[in-house]
């Protein structure tokens, strides 16, 4: 450990790590506060869906030469809406729906590089994740966005939390299941967009689902899944980051590996504890 | 004289071409403990979501006695809840209540007023030692008693429940039947389902049978010496 420790002051001198990990940070938060409602609801795959949608934006962004965030954000959210209207109009399942317009997006994505040559490169960057590519416009817009995620989700809490557990029983109260439903959409088209920065396309919807799921393993109510679930996936944004720094690896993989750890090592704890 | 809380004028509705709801007529008296019987299919269910307000549209009136059964002021529980999610990261409190969110305009955020409220229903109910237990931890007839702790957390005056005792043994079912014989009798007006008539025969004052269109409606003791009894339990006359 001690031989690291001058490894970490130094990855603390650098800018781009500091951005990093502020930008991971508030992802996680973002992740983790919508993860539940998205894994609970069964609608975990809509983010992994949404993450697809935004190779083929990211892709559409370089070609035009303008800000892969301010157009990624727009389109990703007009395909999650997409999905729910088809199915809710169309007879088609939520997970059939997600499978079209993901596919479709990938087809969209791969198409624009092909023809396009000159921001591969570019576009690589956008399915694994580089922290190395956020600038500092990326990481205000970032702060902005997913303070503004996390208060929305603060304001709708209670909403959320009764459509989460019984939506039929919530229509009862009076509450616009549909607005909330097209609400989560929104707030996790945004979050998959600005996660796609630090692990990339591929590996974003693991952000959204491993913290929540880890916290599943221990927690008895619902404040203390998103809490628990919010710590995990900060500090394994942390510890990916510097672990990533110090052997050189990729860091979007790094931070998924430490996710997957923690949930290893939750699950055997809750094991552990229905053994006792 | 007893006020009408709800007054039910040639009700129809369709799924498609599938007539579900034929010409259905009825009232419901303040303080009645109406049960809803009939077969699988007969649209037990889909008359009480149509109620409800949570399916649409249909023909016909529905009216409900705006000082008595407004909607701020009806309870709920809901067919199948007892087998959700047993995973499901949730407290008794917090789920019990989500019952207040009806009375809450703008940001529904809870006050120590509202937690009270909380504490009170689940000791009336007795089942306060379980406000920080997990729900999914809970047997069948504790979640049972939760979700009504849900549904008369905001004191109804009209309570809905589709077939709640469904999953329950005998014992716990007889139990849930009387704590629900209590609350009609501090006047809360109850629509119980029930595919078992038996069951919940000694509770109710009056019975709707249901077979798409109404078969019978009326005090029990009439539909107990009645000829609809005995096509309810499937007996053909003879003559």
């Amino acid at each position: 450990m001690k031989e690291f420790l001058p490894l970490i002051m130094e990855a603390l001198q650098q800018d781009f790590i500091l951005r990093g990990i502020v930008v991971g940070s508030l992802i996680a938060i973002s992740s983790s506060f919508l993860g539940i409602f998205l894994v609970l609801k069964k609608h975990s795959m809509i983010g992994d869906g949404l993450a697809h949608v935004s190779f083929a934006t990211v892709a559409i962004a370089l070609l035009l030469n303008k800000s892969p965030l301010i157009i990624s954000i727009p389109l990703v959210i007009l395909s999650s809406f997409l999905i729910l209207k088809l199915d809710e109009k169309a007879d088609i399942h939520g997970d059939a729906a997600i499978g079209l317009i993901s596919s479709l997006a990938i087809a969209v994505g791969v198409l624009i590089s092909s023809i396009s040559k000159g921001f591969n490169v570019d576009l690589f960057s956008y399915l694994f994740g580089s922290i190395l590519v956020i600038s500092k416009m990326d990481l205000i817009l970032s702060i902005i966005l997913s303070i503004i995620v996390i208060l929305i989700i603060c304001i709708f809490y209670n909403s959320l939390f009764a459509i989460t557990y019984d939506e039929e029983f919530a229509n009862v109260l009076g509450i616009n299941s549909k607005f909330i439903n097209y609400l989560i959409s929104t707030l996790t088209s945004i979050t998959v967009v600005l996660g796609i920065r630090i692990v990339g396309t591929m590996l974003i919807s693991s952000m959204i689902i491993f913290p929540t799921v880890t916290a599943l393993q221990v927690s008895n109510s619902f404040n203390s899944t998103i809490l628990i679930s919010s710590i995990v996936s900060i500090i394994s944004v942390i510890m990916g980051t510097f672990i990533s720094y110090i052997f050189n690896l990729p860091t979007g993989a790094t931070i998924v590996i430490i996710n997957g750890m923690f949930f290893l090592l939750f699950f055997l704890i809750r094991k552990l504890k229905n053994n006792n | 004289m007893m006020n009408n809380v709800i007054t039910v004028e040639n009700l129809n509705f369709s799924f498609g071409k599938n007539q579900i709801l034929k010409d259905i007529s009825f009232q419901v008296e303040e303080g009645d403990y109406l049960g809803i019987v009939g077969p699988n299919g007969s649209g037990k269910t889909t008359l009480i979501k149509i109620l409800l307000g949570l399916i649409g549209p249909y023909e016909g009136k529905i009216r409900f006695n705006d000082e008595i059964g407004n909607k701020n002021s009806i309870g709920y529980v809901p067919q199948g809840a007892i087998k959700r999610d047993r995973l499901f990261p949730a407290t008794v409190e917090e789920i019990v209540a989500t019952g207040l969110l009806s009375q809450k305009k703008g940001m529904k955020f809870y006050s120590k007023e509202d937690y009270r409220k909380v504490e009170n229903i689940l000791k009336k109910l007795g089942i306060y030692g379980l406000k920080n237990r997990k729900i999914g931890n809970l047997s069948g007839g504790q979640i049972q008693r939760a979700l009504l702790a849900r549904a008369m957390v905001s004191k109804p005056n009209i309570l809905f429940l589709d077939e709640p005792t469904s999953a329950l043994d005998p014992k716990i079912r007889e139990d849930f039947y009387s704590i629900l014989k209590e609350i009609n009798r501090e006047g809360v007006t109850i629509i119980l389902i029930s595919h078992d008539i038996l069951s919940i025969k000694k509770y109710v004052n009056k019975i709707l049978y249901l077979n798409r269109e109404i078969i019978f409606y009326g005090p029990y003791d009439q539909f107990k010496n009645s000829k609809e009894i005995a096509q309810y339990f499937g007996i053909t006359s003879r003559d």
